[in-house]
């Protein structure tokens, strides 16, 4: 069982920045992790982490106990690659036991710890079989027996699902999440897909451009974005952003007006903002009401996804929206319709794109807010 | 539909026409050993002429075949085995610590092989004659092996380069000394490239001439002087010369025809797919 302590961590690559400077505690049993588009830095802060990339600068702890030039295996973790990395020329039960033989664990005492990993992954019965001869998701499953086997203080995931098709990847995730589940051991994972990191995460850690941009659970970001870039990277479809133009602010809202020139009243403190400005408002697809008021627009596209549809509406002025409807909804293509904002789910940036502190907690907020860190 | 058959016609009429014309040279020699010496030298040359073993006898009367052959094989795998065990360790630290002059060096180490091997004749001459090596096995070992050593190390550096780094940070994790990955993963995972180096480099040594005419004359001589003694500056020799060179060539050809699967997959598919 183990803690992480990451401090002001830098990876320089000769005059490339690619982590700049990254604070983060991870506490025991924690499933952390990090998320973020391509080239933001994460598998190269997992690698850090993992010791297979120098660190630059600053103090990376586990158990209180300064890593930065300890050795991979030193270190007591176990990493899953993406492309499981399983070495091609050993059978499954070899490719699970080679650490424990590198370590010089006794035979009998090395089968029986495969044995037992192999069966909880169920692949007992595949233990003398090569990994060219299995299918990606017994690979990806060899993979994870092979960091289990070495029983570590933190397992490390680099994308573990990116080369699995859709079914099995929803399958893998929940095997996943189970095994964490039963083993209890402190996790990070690294991945670009939201939908893995809001379903598995215990703690979401949101990277761009080398900076951590929020850390938080899996609802405090969906319901309390710190800025634009997290507001747009969490959600499925994404949120949707209107310019805005600030028009009256009270002490504990502000109220905006956007297309069409209605008017949206949200629950802000309007820290700072002054009647003209120009701001943004985020709103996710739920928080829109197709119906008889509101915003003004036409629908382009309409998805039918069954118990809900999605509907693409353009507002005339170069800005489309995504509102999410009930699965009856009759909607066409063409239709004028309009859009009536859930005031209260809303959320305003400011023009350096840092969202506007609430002053009440959202309508379908889950849990009590936590405090939020935000990094910029 | 036509053109495809003319366009496939055209490449087996070009490709048989270049393999014949690389083929008939050794087809050549071949039958001029199963040829009188004066049906050697006939004008015309002629294909059609009562066969003989008289030029084989006469060689293997006049020289050790044994001998010579024994002497290519010790100093063509010996030699190999020398630049294998070079050129492991060397092109392992390119491929997976490269620095900025990695390409730079590589290139250098190619265009050694760009100067002609007589520009350094005189100069090695004199070190293994310093160094009492002349007409030694050890003395062609050596030159055989820093010979191919450029060859070697930029073959195996483009099969560990297709060895996935991926892999081999496994096994770091797995807590493998540097020692232990290049002996327990990256070797076995690179073996059909390994394998393929050292069939060239076999093959590149048995046929090397000009060191080993040069730096021996009998007790370290291999098949090619063996072939050489039997040119002589007058009188009729080219079916024994072609009988000798027969029976030198032989057993190469047959081990690169029977490694033939092998090196071809090496050479053309890389080292782990």
């Amino acid at each position: 069982m183990a803690t992480l302590s990451l401090q002001n961590i830098r990876k320089l690559y000769s005059t490339f920045e690619a982590i700049k400077g990254v604070d983060l505690e991870i506490e025991d049993k924690d499933f952390t992790v990090f998320v973020g588009p391509s080239g933001c830095g994460k598998t190269t802060l997992l690698r850090m982490i993992a010791g297979l990339e120098e660190i630059s600068g600053g103090d990376l702890l586990i158990d209180g106990q300064r890593m930065n030039d300890v050795g991979p295996a030193d270190r007591g973790l176990a990493m899953v690659f993406q492309s499981y990395a399983l070495y091609p020329h050993m059978t499954v039960a070899d490719n699970m036991a080679f650490a424990l033989r590198l370590a010089g664990v006794p035979k009998a005492e090395r089968n029986a710890k495969v044995l037992e990993a192999a069966k909880t992954l169920q692949l007992d019965h595949l233990l003398h079989r090569r990994p060219k001869e299995l299918s990606g998701g017994q690979r990806q499953r060899v993979a994870i027996g092979r960091s289990i086997v070495r029983n570590p203080k933190v397992f490390l995931f680099d994308e573990p699902l990116s080369n699995l098709d859709a079914a099995l990847r929803v399958q893998m995730r929940v095997e996943i999440a189970k095994l964490h589940e039963r083993l209890n051991a402190t996790t990070i994972y690294v991945t670009h897909d939201q939908i893995e990191a809001m379903t598995m995460a215990t703690k979401i850690v949101v990277l761009n451009g080398g900076r951590i941009e929020q850390v938080g659970s899996p609802l405090e970001l969906y319901h309390h974005p710190a800025n634009m870039f997290v507001a747009g990277f969490i959600g499925a479809p994404k949120m949707n952003m209107l310019a805005a133009q600030v028009t009256a602010v009270g002490a504990n809202d502000v109220t905006v007006t956007v297309a069409g020139g209605i008017a949206v009243r949200v629950p802000v403190l309007p820290t700072g903002l002054r009647v003209g400005d120009q701001v943004t408002l985020g709103l996710r697809p739920e928080h829109l009401v197709l119906g008889a008021e509101g915003i003004p627009g036409r629908a382009v596209v309409a998805e039918h996804l069954g118990a809900q549809s999605y509907f693409y509406v353009d507002l005339g002025d170069g800005q489309t929206v995504i509102v999410q409807a009930d699965g009856q909804n009759r909607t066409q293509v063409h239709d004028q319709v309009r859009l009536a904002p859930n005031e209260t789910a809303c959320h305003l940036f400011g023009q350096d794109g840092m969202a506007l502190p609430r002053s009440t907690p959202p309508a379908n907020d889950l849990a009590p807010p936590t405090p939020i860190r935000a990094v910029r | 539909m036509q053109q495809q058959f003319r366009q496939k016609l055209i490449i087996s009429i070009v490709a048989w026409a270049i393999a014949i014309i690389m083929f008939f040279p050794i087809f050549w020699m071949v039958l001029t050993g199963f040829k009188t010496e004066v049906d050697a030298v006939a004008s015309p040359p002629q294909l059609f002429f009562k066969p003989t073993l008289e030029s084989y006898a006469e060689v293997q009367q006049r020289a050790n075949y044994v001998f010579f052959a024994w002497n290519s094989i010790l100093i063509s795998v010996g030699a190999t085995i020398c630049a294998i065990l070079l050129a492991v360790p060397a092109a392992y630290a390119m491929a997976f610590f490269p620095t900025k002059r990695t390409r730079k060096t590589l290139l250098w180490m190619l265009s050694t092989k760009m100067l002609p091997p007589v520009g350094v004749l005189v100069p090695i001459y004199l070190l293994m004659r310093d160094a009492g090596l002349l007409d030694n096995r050890l003395a062609l070992v050596i030159v055989y092996t820093l010979m191919n050593l450029p060859i070697a190390v930029w073959l195996l550096f483009t099969f560990f380069k297709e060895v996935p780094h991926d892999i081999l940070e496994a096994g770091r994790m797995d807590g493998a000394k540097p020692r232990q990955e290049i002996w327990m993963i990256l070797l076995p995972l690179a073996l059909p490239g390994i394998a393929s180096t050292a069939l060239l480099s076999v093959i590149l040594c048995w046929n090397e001439a000009f060191w080993s005419l040069n730096l021996t004359s009998s007790s370290a001589a291999p098949l090619t002087t063996f072939i050489a003694s039997f040119s002589s500056p007058e009188g009729l020799f080219f079916a024994k010369l072609s009988a000798a060179s027969t029976i030198a060539i032989a057993p190469i050809m047959v081990f690169g025809w029977m490694s033939q699967k092998q090196l071809v997959q090496g050479l053309t598919f890389g080292a782990v797919k």
